[in-house]
């Protein structure tokens, strides 16, 4: 997972570099919540552009980081869905959540 | 058209890093019945959901194997995952969607819904304190071998 923080805008922008399932969200949420921490952004994007497979584990990961997000008052969002990562998120009916962005 | 039969046996242990492992070995076991990508991304995450599930509830975490059966009859794919793990004590209830047992973990508590809206079916045994089968079945939908080309349809 590669980071970049753009503080004229206060956005953290993690791009996700692996498959999504428990094991890998381990290292995810522990970084991503490092860099929140570190940060304190007003925006956080997830990057899917790179990820081929999500599973119920995302899921769990992306509600963890919007609830935190939310809490230190910003927002979470996602871009570059692939469609089947697109079909587990709507079935989990967390996009009124977590919007897909077109661009940031 | 040919009846055609095949079958597969993978053993692992419960660890995170073979959901990977076992789900890319059931999706290149079911490419011989010439999916398409979305199947192919259906069956690989109820794969994962079911060996996560053995692996976070089943074994909690610990050590243990868990035995992964696949079979093609005709077009169609039958798999199943097994554990000799605590069992579930209330199928029903952990089958509901969003339901935990483990919220500390962000579960999302979507594992069976997943499967159950990505295969065609779905069933589950359990018994506590000797382990869980999930037995999940699903059609590929093949397209006509002989699809009537243009050329035909004018001239008829």
């Amino acid at each position: 997972m590669n980071v970049r923080y753009i503080e004229k805008d206060k956005l953290l922008y993690f791009d996700l570099t692996e498959e999504i399932d428990h094991h890998t969200t381990e290292e995810i949420r522990r970084r991503a919540d490092y860099e929140i921490e570190r940060y304190m952004p007003k925006r956080v994007i997830f990057n899917f552009n790179s990820v081929s497979f999500m599973d119920s584990a995302g899921i769990g990961m992306l509600l963890g980081r919007y609830k935190m997000v939310k809490m230190i008052g910003g927002e979470l969002g996602i871009i570059n869905v692939k469609k089947n990562i697109r079909k587990v998120l709507e079935m989990c009916g967390i996009l009124k959540l977590i919007p897909i962005y077109e661009t940031v | 058209m040919n009846k055609f039969e095949n079958e597969m046996k993978l053993e692992i242990v419960s660890k995170s890093n073979n959901e990977a492992f076992a789900r890319i070995t059931v999706a290149a076991f079911a490419a011989q019945l010439d999916p398409t990508i979305e199947e192919i991304a259906d069956i690989k995450t109820a794969v994962s959901e079911a060996v996560t599930n053995s692996i976070i509830h089943g074994y909690e975490n610990g050590e243990g194997k868990i035995t992964i059966k696949a079979k093609i009859s005709e077009n169609t794919i039958y798999i199943e995952i097994s554990d000799l793990g605590k069992g579930i004590e209330d199928v029903e209830t952990a089958k509901q969607p969003l339901y935990t047992s483990k919220p500390d973990l962000e579960r999302s508590g979507m594992g069976f819904t997943i499967m159950e809206s990505f295969m065609d079916e779905v069933k589950v045994e359990s018994i506590v304190g000797l382990g869980t089968k999930v037995s999940m079945k699903k059609k590929i939908k093949k397209e006509s071998l002989n699809p009537i080309n243009e050329g035909d349809s004018i001239n008829s």
